[in-house]
């Protein structure tokens, strides 16, 4: 008997916890804190490489998911993902730093230029001593990973090129970002699977909020369409071979993409004085653990999770107009999402707008919160809610306005991201407009 | 029906649920075993190496897949519909 049996028996007999008791807050709101507004975003994805692009296909409800292009594919029982097409590293970077960039860091380096761009900020002086970077991602280097151990396992060879680790490691790109702008403050990877942009984001936010930092680049990145990366997702037999119909009674699993977002946050006060065009405020953020299962959501711990978000932020559940949904397009998922919701808003539940960009995007793991809050900054800003599509048959156990298959126009003062992560790691992040 | 083919698959999901291989009865679902979501996974992933088949199953769609997962009875059928295959 192996202990890993044990300890999922083990957890599967424990009586459910009395949850709702507990404060899911994890900051607490207090005052004398500092508002925190996104001034800057940057993405690719299999959308597109910028924006515009990827707003342009949630206003159009076009899919990025495409029949899967890389090495081995054919000995994949899953072949179709959201890729990032006319992907050339070259445009970008040189040849050393194409050596030495796995593709999840040159995703966010790519991302964290635009994002950068927009906010006009310049991190020379005291500002970089001000600023730091913390990003979201779960595998990481995975491709170079997969690389060489193709090369010594498979091909036989008994040397690796030197750069592997520092290419490979979780924090690569973090690192690269905070050396490109001189960030000099906080800089950090986390790592909680589904949720870690999430994770990364609301920590960024909290140390802007707590003048910790002036100025925080955050977000995430992804890059694990590769033989080795959709083959260790196959196992788990939750992948759809043929679409992502999030909510839709038929869905079938989910599927995966890759890409990054990233965002600058930056103290309101900063940003007015130098007259910045601020994007949306960040206004709260929650994290919670079910500490039940390895892979089976629970809906007191996402719930936990959503309602502390809104009470971070001080809104009132009838303030929120849209939640962009963790909807993943699994069966567990979002069923158990929409339970969440329901119980968090109650009557409300029905009035409000929860769609999942990731059947356009997929599911980019680590990266999916940053690519997902461009869809909040858009309701926000734009007053345009991103669709659910490939919607197509109604399911009672999502009984939601999932915004099916069509954007909509809808004017929305304040909105969630949710996160939840496979480990039970919930995160929800609450905007408001600007 | 009890054979070779029978007994090692009664054994395989025995192991999983942590049961002996005799109260694994034709007429136990899954869930009548203690054999989670997860634990079905695992199980037949169990099932596929020690016969070297490929089961369609998808943990979404349960019922849609022509691994037919209602009780013990269909599963020792199904896989050894899928053994027979391989054979022919």
């Amino acid at each position: 008997m192996s202990g890993k049996k044990q300890g999922r028996k083990k957890s599967a007999g424990l009586p459910a916890a009395p949850e709702r008791a507990a404060p899911a807050v994890s900051h607490p709101s207090g005052g004398g804190q500092r508002r925190v507004v996104i001034t800057g975003a940057g993405t690719i994805n299999a959308l597109g490489h910028d924006v515009d692009t990827t707003l342009a296909a949630f206003r159009e409800g076009r899919c990025g998911i495409t029949a899967l292009d890389f090495r081995d594919v054919d000995r994949l029982s899953i072949q179709i993902g959201a890729q990032v097409h006319d992907w050339r590293a070259e445009d970008y970077f040189n040849r050393q730093q194409i050596l030495l960039y796995d593709k999840f860091t040159q995703f966010t380096l790519l991302a964290a230029r635009q994002a950068v761009a927009q906010s006009g900020l310049n991190f020379e002086g005291a500002l970089g001593l001000r600023s730091g970077v913390v990003l979201g991602t779960a595998g990481g280097g995975l491709n170079t990973w997969d690389d060489n151990y193709r090369a010594v396992y498979e091909e036989g060879k008994n040397r690796v090129h030197p750069f592997v680790v520092p290419k490979l490691m979780n924090n690569a790109a973090a690192s690269h970002v905070s050396m490109e702008y001189g960030l000099r403050g906080p800089a950090f990877t986390v790592a909680t699977a589904c949720a870690s942009s999430n994770h990364a984001m609301g920590l960024a936010f909290q140390m802007v909020r707590s003048g910790a930092a002036q100025v925080m680049l955050t977000g995430g990145s992804e890059a694990m369409l590769c033989f080795g990366g959709v083959k260790a997702w196959e196992g788990l037999r939750v992948m759809s071979r043929d679409a992502c119909r999030p909510f839709s009674a038929n869905r079938n699993g989910m599927v995966q993409g890759e890409g990054a977002g990233v965002f600058v946050f930056e103290d309101y006060d900063h940003a007015r004085a130098r007259g910045a065009e601020i994007l949306a405020e960040v206004a709260g953020f929650a994290m919670s653990s079910d500490a039940q299962d390895i892979v089976m959501p629970s809906a007191q711990g996402a719930e936990r999770a959503i309602t502390g978000a809104m009470r971070d932020a001080g809104i009132n559940p009838d303030q929120v107009g849209y939640i962009n949904a963790h909807g993943t397009g699994t069966a567990a998922n979002d069923k158990t999402e929409c339970a969440a919701v329901a119980h968090a808003f109650g009557h409300h539940a029905d009035r409000l707008m929860i769609s999942s960009t990731k059947s356009m995007h997929g599911h980019l793991i680590g990266g999916t919160g940053a690519v997902e809050l461009l869809a909040c900054i858009m309701a926000l800003r734009d007053g345009i809610i991103a669709p659910t599509i490939g919607y197509q048959e109604p399911d009672p156990e999502c009984a939601l306005d999932v915004v099916p298959n069509e954007a909509r126009e809808a004017r929305v003062g304040a909105v969630l991201s949710n996160a939840f992560a496979f480990g039970g790691l919930n995160a929800v992040i609450a905007l408001r407009r600007a | 029906m009890t054979d070779s083919i029978t007994t090692r698959i009664r054994e395989i999901i025995a192991e999983q649920a942590m049961l002996e291989p005799d109260q694994v009865t034709d007429d136990s679902t899954p869930s009548d075993l203690g054999i989670d979501s997860l634990g079905l996974v695992e199980s037949i992933f169990a099932l596929e190496e020690e016969f070297d088949i490929s089961i369609p199953f998808n943990a979404n769609e349960p019922e849609k897949s022509d691994f037919d997962i209602s009780n013990m009875g269909t599963i020792i059928a199904a896989v050894r519909r899928l053994v027979a295959e391989k054979a022919a």
